[in-house]
């Protein structure tokens, strides 16, 4: 599955009036690929978001997933926010097998229970199936989030800055996750995010957006290693690659002044 | 343990709230007819117990399908004004219009367009009292509903009706169930309006209106009294029901 977005623009009315957001943005992320989208607050990253889930029509241009126009929602994506969005009277299995109860309506419980377990299993919450999501850390929650996001199978991943609001040594937990869930499943894969250390870690493709109305102002590869660890993230190579990245924000905000 | 202290403790205080007014009584020395005291209610009560349990019944039942015809009022308009802003904005004066109408000014008209219907009436007022705050939660919780939260379904190419059922309704219950408790007790205030105001000659209102004709003022209080128990009764059966299909939301 591999997305191209083709010089799209996109703004909202807002009681000032239209707001563009997106000016001509193009770019194409390879099946299985994983792109983390970078820039200044404001942006318009979100947009993107939506605009690939098909929950919005760009204004201007379109968007491909594996050559197919989005038009509508497809059960082919599934989403993750910074708000881990748990349905807080469903227990944990339950919260995330709810994507097949819309997209798979034939499945029985008991297949729906075992796709939702093997993905529980791989985030290490196997013995959390039946709890309450009140009683689960803002860690374990955003895991389960993220189970929720890829019991169906889909075959794009949208990430919404889903580690932004957890404490610095979850986040590199939740790091390592997303590393075996992606080796583990087969997705292409979109993160937005502010953290350029999260960008580098998880991403093989990292693109820069400039301010408001943003384009692509900077887009680098990032296969700095086979298997990606914690340390290589000290390494000299990978310092110079997130000064060049903080010095590529920076040029973006000033855009925005 | 806990299921027995949630039975001891509101119980313990029911009596000494009766042992207080009690001794208020006693330590004033207050005649009957200024304010009776738990002593003299139990005498009222047997002397027309026939009566307690016929009218009893008849504002119960009136109680409870004027509550049950408010939920459902409430919750369909709630719904409308919960995913239509036109709606919404439509709807809210003609209903904050209603609400501050005092129900007591009402009693006479409703009688008047429907002569003699007296359990139609009574349950009629009913609604008209205590399908607001159900109506207001309902609307509220659907119309505040994170965005996120239909996101997740939306982008799996959901309906709005699942997304209603399967999030909206569910995450809209503790606020319904909150505003229910609040409409259970205004509920009886409704019965009462319409039963002591149009001498219907049936129900609880009746009795306090014959006790006041009579000067028999224990009787009135036991009057006050049964219908407090049964407000009592009825919150319990709403927490029993929250606690079925909301039990999530309570701390334990």
């Amino acid at each position: 599955m591999h997305i191209n977005i083709e010089k799209v623009s996109h703004q909202y009315e807002t009681k000032q009036g239209m707001l563009p957001v997106l000016k001509d943005l193009s770019l194409s992320i390879k099946r299985k690929g994983f792109t983390a989208i970078v820039g200044p607050s404001g942006c318009g990253k979100s947009t993107i978001t939506r605009l690939v889930s098909g929950l919005i029509k760009p204004t201007q241009g379109s968007i491909f997933i594996s050559n197919k126009k989005i038009t509508s929602p497809l059960s082919t994506v599934g989403m993750a926010f910074q708000n881990p969005v748990l349905l807080e009277w469903r227990n944990v299995i339950k919260n995330i097998i709810l994507p097949l109860e819309i997209v798979s309506k034939n499945m029985t419980y008991n297949q729906k229970r075992s796709n939702a377990l093997d993905l529980l299993k791989l985030v290490g919450l196997g013995e959390f199936e039946n709890n309450l999501p009140s009683e689960l850390s803002g860690g374990m929650k955003q895991r389960v989030s993220l189970c929720r996001s890829l019991v169906h199978s889909p075959e794009v991943l949208i990430l919404d800055e889903p580690f932004a609001a957890l404490d610095a040594f979850t986040k590199e937990d939740l790091w390592d996750v997303m590393h075996k869930l992606k080796k583990e499943r087969d997705f292409t894969c979109i993160l937005i995010t502010h953290d350029l250390r999260e960008a580098v870690y998880l991403a093989d493709q990292v693109i820069v957006l400039s301010g408001r109305p943003a384009s692509l102002q900077y887009d680098v590869k990032t296969n700095f290693n086979e298997e990606k660890k914690i340390s290589d993230l000290y390494s000299s190579e990978v310092s110079k690659l997130l000064a060049t990245l903080r010095n590529q924000i920076e040029i973006a905000q000033n855009k925005n002044d | 343990m806990i299921r027995i202290n949630n039975f001891i403790i509101p119980l313990f205080s029911l009596i000494i709230f009766c042992l207080l007014w009690e001794l208020l009584v006693w330590y004033n020395n207050w005649p009957n007819y200024k304010m009776a005291s738990p002593s003299d209610l139990w005498p009222a009560f047997w002397k027309f117990k026939h009566l307690f349990l016929i009218y009893g019944w008849e504002t119960f039942w009136r109680t409870v399908v004027g509550l049950i015809l408010s939920v459902l009022i409430g919750l369909s308009l709630g719904i409308l004004m919960g995913f239509s802003k036109t709606i919404r904005i439509g709807l809210y004066p003609i209903l904050v219009g209603f609400n501050a109408i005092p129900k007591a000014t009402v009693v006479p008209v409703i009688a008047l367009i429907f002569v003699g219907m007296h359990n139609m009436n009574t349950i009629i007022i009913v609604i008209l009292i205590s399908f607001f705050p159900i109506c207001v939660s309902i609307s509220i919780g659907l119309s505040t509903l994170e965005r996120e939260y239909e996101d997740i379904l939306l982008s799996l190419g959901a309906n709005k009706f699942e997304i209603f059922y399967k999030i909206a309704l569910p995450k809209t219950l503790p606020e319904f169930f909150g505003a229910l408790k609040v409409s259970t007790t205004l509920a009886f205030i409704g019965t009462n309006l319409m039963e002591i105001i149009e001498p219907h000659g049936k129900g609880l209102g009746h009795l306090f209106d014959s006790g006041k004709i009579s000067a028999d003022y224990p009787l009135m209080f036991a009057v006050l009294i049964t219908l407090a128990v049964m407000g009592i009764f009825l919150y319990y059966i709403v927490v029993y029901l929250e606690n079925i299909f909301a039990g999530w939301a309570i701390r334990k």
